[in-house]
């Protein structure tokens, strides 16, 4: 009871996400889209203005990415100004001092550096002294590329999802038809058939009419015993696994508040799980990270790149950078002035697993001092979309793996005694967590 | 031959023609029973909206829907923080040091917070000198997240902010320019408080500055005062004693600020064949006199004398001839002792006061320290009287409460009728106690865990107090309040920190010092103790020095739960079993049993168990206090009555908690010694008690010896292991041969057992409070208590003996012999003696390793574990209550209700407030299971992982059960028994060493020492 007071409980009914694997079938859309894709890229080339001389904007773009994309975006303010068009706003001279040690110009008094220092809350740029002019002249060539007008939405979403249920409806549909079909062709056929017979006086042999099968069913006692067991205790089975089901949330993936995919954070940018769920290591709950957690990564990053971006679209339904603006409001973070409002809206996520409070469990007893992996429970988190509970966390399972897991004694002094003796008396070279206490009931139950 | 006797049923009968006969002969019901009304009519039957049908449908829908909806769990929402705080990892406890300074109790604590709110006070080992934290202080906690408490400042009634306040109180100070203006305080003992009030006084000149402490240490400071020269009371160190000689003082309760028993315990526990050897001369039964080795009672005025023999100043005649052989005695040994004796007092009388001290100064006594005293208590008795008689006369226009509350604990009724026409009242106060309700201006002030502040317990040792959570309500310090009375625009902090810069650290780190919770310094700085020069008092009770005539003598005491009366609305308090009479819930007047036949005074159990007990009258004077129950104590000094200060408090305290009577009304001159006469008055009280047999029976349960036969016996004839008959052969009952049960193998791992030392252990009850905190014990309210359904898993049993000592009540009960002889002396040996020897044993569940519990137990919810320690699964429970029955101890407790989120049980768990101070690693119970002690398995895993964690080997010290680490004395010690260099493995080899109800063989991993008093009077 007391556990959850922190958490604010609220309690509705369950609801889950629907169409968590959206289909796409239609191909012809996805055509389309491409067709459209390719055709906005053609665009971009011929917008594209190049300065004077000759200049490598592929490798522009690669410098842009390693040195400058943590702080500026050419399109919008982050950290520091936007770059598009950088190249018409400054002398060629004064930006390659300035890229070079900005600092030291705000310093000598350069009227238009402290301006743009002023401008950008006094937020020191990084002096980059190893550019070379002909590097600062590669980014500045990048800095004109037009900012991609995203494709206009080809499909929506929901009707792509819908028109996907729909095809599955109509083959069922047809296939259905076809049987209805052939089911009266067949009458058909045999009526006719019969009536030729009949037609042509060809005898054919009447069956006599015996015993219903269910009449001998009936009546054969042996039988309907026999089968009444049979009943009941499937019956019992069923019951019985139905039951052992209530309050096992295997698979529980509740719509959250932000659709937040660890699908792309610790699979595509294999983020570590300890990174965010750091309370993981050294206390009993792995923690929720707060918000600022997240925007150590997210204050930069506002946007998904636009592949991910389309995937999130076509595939989940879902606007990634969207979800992003959420994180924003929540942490009350301006994306225009890049201060932090202090207005504050904490994100109410909905809790997946959910152990009863007389279950005491602690993670860092398993994290760090078993070493157990988090896949082991939480399942292949890093292909997730959407966060779903992967284990039934009864008791049956918790013993189940305290039974076969043998103890990490490695470099551990509590244990150096312990197994050492423990070993000797139950004869073996490796200790199963139960063979250290861990089935008792104290242990989870106080 | 058949009886020809006629039976009448009624006077009709005589009537032969009666009617009403003839029908009633037809007819059984006079009145025939409408049935058809409701049956026969078809149209109201099916016209009404729930036929029997219906009925049966809706039960039958809504238990469907019901587990229906049961299937589906809740959705459980979880917000994370924005931005976490660095120090706060969620499901681990920070741990801060602070201080206790509420004017009655100080003390050093560590608190426990999770997720940024306390949750439990420990103590501070870093702390020497640091006070006691006793049961209040453990318990404070909860006083905290008291629903009660004043959530805003408010003026005239309303709320108001914090600026309207302040504007309201300048603009009154102003227009009370030269008029008489007290500001009565409770004693702060902080020098930054005192440096404030003093630059308060100079913006105010018209204010003076009264310090009030309820209880009253007037005398004794007095006394002090004049015998060497500075305001503030000696500090002992019992644990250097040899002899020490208490005349009505009880210091190992609340007497001059207690805190003494850790020193005291030290000097119990028979070292080299040595242990000091204490003599009490009291009235009351108290913690003291029930620790002592030779008890006297005595009445108040017989003490005067006893004091004056003692020190040679007077003469016993006039002494009962006990007495006068026990002060013989007593002097013998004192003079012995030398400087290793000391004498104190609780005698209220500068005269008794200045005796002992002088008395240990002319010895020299090692025990009595004045160098460094003590100044938790400065309240001038005088001067309050003065300020009480002002404010009646009219003479006192204004009156600032800080910390206290007058119109709750002045004694003179007059006072409340006169606050309320004050020209100017305005009250500090942390719930709208009596005082803060009638106030034209309440400042709300936040507890002392959400404050800044600092304390000077004794010269030299300041505490420091910081806030462990942010205040729960809009409240503000009295000492922020100050300063923008004063004009400045600091915060106390800084006010604070400043000060501790400048004149008490001297080069030291604040930093550090924050994080100690404690500084040790020889600076000198201003205290509270200013006011009059003259050690002239009129409150000394001359009038006891002689004995009076009729009436009796009455002794006012504070109990270990309630204190002054501060924390009323506390239910842990209230339901902490006094330690002598083991009533909670409860004050009373405790009787001799003499005195009580006299009067026709009866205590008395009823059916179920539960003690009742007559009412009487107490009247002082004009002064009457209405039917207040009668405890008849033994132990009690025939002539002599007592009364404990602190119930009887009605206002910001609720209605459950509202219990006993105002004491205070008879603390008249705030002298806690008083003459009385009783009236007994008509009615019943209902005691909640939770001990319904007193005596031992001269049964193994609290072993005890002598120090003389400790010294020169073989351990087997005072702690010999009990034999048991096997084949018609003696064994000991610890041999293997005597067991019907395998023997569980403990050799490998961790082996924890607990030690309880009853001769360190005073019966204090903070291991209580701190289990209560730290198990998440439920409180379950006085009528449950005197079903004894209390839920305590740790309890302090007492004893008294019914022989003039233990040792007397075993012979006793072995020469009994033959039936008739067997019935009467049984009978007998039930009732305590008048001045029985009493012993405290702390019993929770012994965990044993043959426990009778664990096989009873239809579906293995009970079982034990390899590291010693009997388990209890709750969610495996379903309720039979075998193992109850079974358990020898009785110290399993049963879930009669579900004590939380109940409205029947309207305690701290049934408040969104009051569930703060669970603790989140222990499961709340519900309704229906079983619960007892689990040894604190939830600490004892924290340790093992920690060790784990860091892949090292578990320190001694780590291992601590609640109760362990809040004892005081140290009589709790718990510890790994395999780990051989453990304490708790040299204390398991001692020869004191034995097994509640060995004789059992149930192996309990909870073991005893045997207590040893020093008999020695010569």
């Amino acid at each position: 009871m007391c556990a959850k007071l922190m958490d604010n409980n609220i309690t509705d009914r369950m609801e889950k996400v629907p169409y968590r694997n959206l289909p796409s079938k239609l191909s012809l859309l996805w055509l389309a889209c491409m067709l459209a894709f390719s055709v906005t890229q053609i665009s971009f080339a011929s917008t594209t203005v190049l300065p004077t001389q000759a200049v490598d904007t592929a490798k522009g773009e690669s410098l842009f990415k390693a040195n400058c994309a943590a702080c500026h975006n050419l399109y919008k303010k982050m950290t520091g100004p936007a770059l598009f068009g950088v190249g018409d706003k400054y002398e060629k001279q004064w930006l390659y001092s300035w890229i070079k040690n900005s600092q030291e110009m705000v310093k000598s008094g350069d009227a238009q550096a402290v301006k743009i220092f002023e401008e950008n809350n006094g937020s020191v740029m990084t002096a980059f002294p190893q550019l070379s002019d002909a590097d600062i002249d590669d980014i500045i060539a990048y800095t004109y590329k037009e900012k991609k007008v995203a494709p206009p939405p080809t499909v929506d979403p929901a009707a792509a999802s819908s028109g996907g249920g729909m095809s599955n409806d109509i083959i069922l549909a047809v296939l259905a038809l076809v049987f209805l079909l052939l089911v009266v062709m067949l009458v058909l056929v045999n009526k006719t058939l019969r009536r030729i017979a009949e037609a042509n006086g060809v005898e054919y042999d009447q069956k006599e009419k015996g015993t219903p099968v269910w009449k001998a069913f009936i009546q054969n006692q042996f039988l309907v015993l026999v089968f009444s067991i049979f009943l009941l205790l499937s019956a019992g089975y069923f019951a019985y696994g139905w039951m052992m089901q209530v309050g096992v949330d295997q698979g529980y993936a509740p719509v959250q508040p932000i659709h937040y995919s660890h699908r792309i954070h610790a699979g595509d940018n294999q983020i570590d799980c300890n990174y965010c769920h750091s309370s993981a290591r050294k206390s009993k709950t792995s923690g929720i990270p707060s918000l600022n957690v997240c925007m150590n990564c997210h204050k930069t990053i506002s946007e998904v790149a636009e592949a991910t971006q389309a995937e999130g679209e076509k595939e989940y339904g879902v606007d990634y950078n969207a979800e992003i603006k959420k994180l924003y409001t929540a942490v009350g973070w301006d994306v225009d002035s890049q201060s932090y409002t202090g207005d504050t809206q904490p994100v109410k996520w909905v809790r997946i697993h959910n152990l009863p409070d007389f279950a005491y469990f602690n993670h860092s007893q398993h994290v760090t001092v078993a070493g157990v992996e988090c896949q082991k429970c939480h399942g292949p988190v890093e292909e997730m979309e959407i966060m779903e509970q992967f284990s039934p966390l009864t008791m049956g399972w918790c013993i189940n793996c305290h039974r076969d897991t043998n103890i990490k004694v490695e470099d551990n002094a509590y244990y150096e005694k312990i197994h050492e003796e423990l070993s000797k008396k139950y004869g073996v070279d490796k200790l199963t967590a139960a063979q250290m206490g861990g089935l008792e009931c104290g242990k989870c139950h106080y | 031959m058949a009886s020809n006797k006629k039976y009448w049923k009624s006077v009709e009968e005589l009537n032969e023609n009666s009617s009403i006969v003839e029908t009633l002969k037809q007819n059984e019901f006079v009145e025939p029973i409408p049935t058809d009304e409701f049956l026969g009519n078809k149209e109201t039957l099916e016209a009404s909206s729930t036929t029997r049908r219906d009925f049966l449908k809706y039960v039958g829908f809504t238990t469907a829907a019901a587990s229906l909806a049961a299937c589906e769990g809740p959705v459980i929402k979880s917000i994370p923080y924005v931005v976490a705080p660095d120090e706060i990892v969620p499901g681990v406890a920070n741990y801060y040091a602070t201080s206790m300074a509420d004017g009655f109790d100080f003390a050093n604590v560590l608190v426990k917070t999770r997720e940024g709110r306390p949750i439990k006070i420990e103590r501070n080992d870093l702390a020497k000198n640091g006070g006691s934290v006793n049961a209040r202080v453990h318990a404070s906690v909860l006083s905290m997240y008291d629903k009660n408490r004043l959530q805003g400042p408010k003026v005239d009634g309303n709320d108001v902010s914090w600026d309207d306040f302040h504007g309201a109180v300048a603009a009154k100070l102003s227009a009370m320019a030269g008029k008489d203006v007290v500001l009565l305080t409770q004693t702060f003992a902080s020098p930054s408080t005192s440096k404030l009030i003093s630059e308060f006084k100079t913006k105010y000149p018209n204010v003076r500055h009264v310090v009030y402490d309820t209880v009253s240490s007037s005398e004794a400071l007095d006394a002090f005062q004049a015998e060497f020269g500075m305001r503030a009371l000696p500090d002992y160190d019992f644990s250097k004693a040899e002899v020490i000689v208490s005349v009505g003082a009880d210091f190992i309760g609340d007497w001059q600020g207690g805190g003494y028993e850790a020193s005291y315990a030290k000097g119990r526990i028979p070292k080299n064949g040595k242990m000091s050897r204490h003599i009490q001369f009291e009235a009351n039964m108290s913690l003291s006199g029930a620790n002592a080795d030779k008890r006297v009672p005595v009445t108040p005025s017989d003490q005067m004398k006893v004091l004056l023999a003692l020190t040679g100043n007077g003469s016993t005649s006039g002494l009962p001839e006990n007495v006068v052989d026990a002060v013989n005695k007593a002097k013998g040994q004192l003079q012995k002792a030398g400087s290793k004796g000391v004498i104190i007092t609780g005698l209220p009388n500068v005269a008794a006061q200045k005796t002992a001290l002088s008395y240990n100064k002319t010895v020299g006594s090692v025990v009595m320290d004045t160098e460094k005293p003590r100044l938790t208590s400065m309240g001038n008795a005088s001067e309050v009287a003065n300020v009480m008689n002002g404010v009646i006369s009219g003479s006192v226009k204004g009156l600032i409460t800080v910390g206290v509350n007058p119109v709750y604990s002045f004694p003179n009724a007059a006072f409340a009728e006169a606050y309320k026409n004050l020209e100017m009242s305005l009250a500090f106060a942390m719930n709208a106690d009596e005082t803060a309700s009638m106030a034209q201006m309440v400042g709300a002030t936040p507890h002392y865990l959400e404050s800044w502040g600092d304390v000077q317990m004794k010269k030299g040792s300041f505490g420091l107090m910081q806030p462990t959570i942010r205040p729960l309500f809009n409240t503000m310090q009295f000492q922020d309040c100050l300063l923008k009375w004063t004009g400045s625009d600091k915060k106390y902090y800084d006010y604070l920190k400043e000060s501790w810069e400048s004149s008490i650290l001297a080069g030291g780190s604040w930093s550090q010092a924050l994080h100690d919770g404690f500084y040790e310094s020889d600076v000198e700085v201003e205290t509270d103790a200013v006011t009059s020069e003259t050690t002239e008092t009129s409150t000394s009770n001359g009038a006891l020095l002689e004995p009076i005539q009729e009436g009796l003598e009455l002794t006012l005491y504070t109990k270990t739960g309630l204190g002054d009366g501060q924390q009323a609305n506390n239910p842990w308090l209230q339901e902490l079993p006094d330690p002598i009479s083991r009533a909670s819930w409860d004050n009373y007047v405790t009787v001799s049993a003499a005195d009580a036949s006299e009067m026709g005074l009866e205590n008395f159990n009823v059916a179920n168990g539960a003690l009742n007990g007559s009412y009487v009258n107490i009247k002082m004077g004009d002064v009457v206090v209405e039917k207040v129950p009668v405890l008849i104590q033994p132990g009690q000094a025939k002539g002599s009555v007592g009364l404990a200060f602190g119930y009887g408090r009605k206002a910001a305290v609720q209605q459950e908690m509202q219990t006993g009577v105002n004491a205070y009304t008879l603390y008249n001159n705030f002298s806690s010694v008083q003459n009385v006469t009783l009236e007994k008055v008509s009615g019943v009280h209902e005691f909640a008690c939770v001990q319904l047999h007193n005596t031992m029976m001269g049964r193994d349960i609290i072993r005890e010896t002598t120090l003389e036969i400790f010294n020169t016996k073989d351990k087997d004839a005072w702690n010999a292991v009990p034999m048991v008959s096997k084949d018609h052969q003696e064994i000991p009952v610890s041999s293997p041969d005597a067991d019907l049960w395998d023997e569980f193998d403990h050799s490998i791992g961790h082996h924890f057992n607990l030690s309880i030392d009853l001769n360190a252990c005073t019966g204090c009850g903070a291991c209580v409070i701190a289990c209560h905190a730290e198990n998440n014990v439920p409180v379950v309210g006085k009528a449950e208590m005197r079903k004894s359904r209390d839920m305590h898993w740790l309890r302090i049993d007492r004893y008294y003996s019914s022989e003039d000592s233990f040792s007397a009540d075993t012979e006793k009960k072995d020469n009994i012999s033959g039936l008739g002889s067997s019935l009467s002396e049984f009978g007998e040996m039930e009732h305590p003696a008048d001045n029985p020897q009493v012993a405290f044993q702390p019993v929770m569940c012994q965990h044993c390793n043959h426990a009778p519990c664990e096989t009873v137990c239809p579906v293995a919810a009970t079982s034990h574990g390899k590291q010693g320690q009997n388990q209890m699964a709750y969610n495996r429970c379903v309720g039979t209550r075998y193992c109850a029955n079974n358990c020898p101890y009785k110290v399993r407790r049963f879930n009669w209700f579900l004590y939380s989120e109940n409205d029947e049980f309207d305690y701290h768990m049934n408040n969104d407030l009051g569930r703060m101070v669970l603790n989140p690693d222990v499961v709340v119970r519900s309704r229906g299971v079983m619960e007892k002690c689990s040894m604190c398995i939830q600490m004892t895993q924290k340790a093992i992982l920690d060790a784990k964690r860091d892949g090292r080997a578990v320190k001694d010290s780590e291992f601590k059960t609640a109760c362990s680490a809040a004892c005081e004395t140290g009589a709790i010690q718990f510890g790994d028994i395999n780990n051989h260099d453990s304490e708790v493995f040299k204390l398991k080899e001692d020869k004191r060493m034995y097994h509640l109800l060995e004789a059992v063989g149930t192996k309990p991993n909870v073991f005893y020492h045997t207590k040893v008093r020093n008999t020695n009077e010569a």
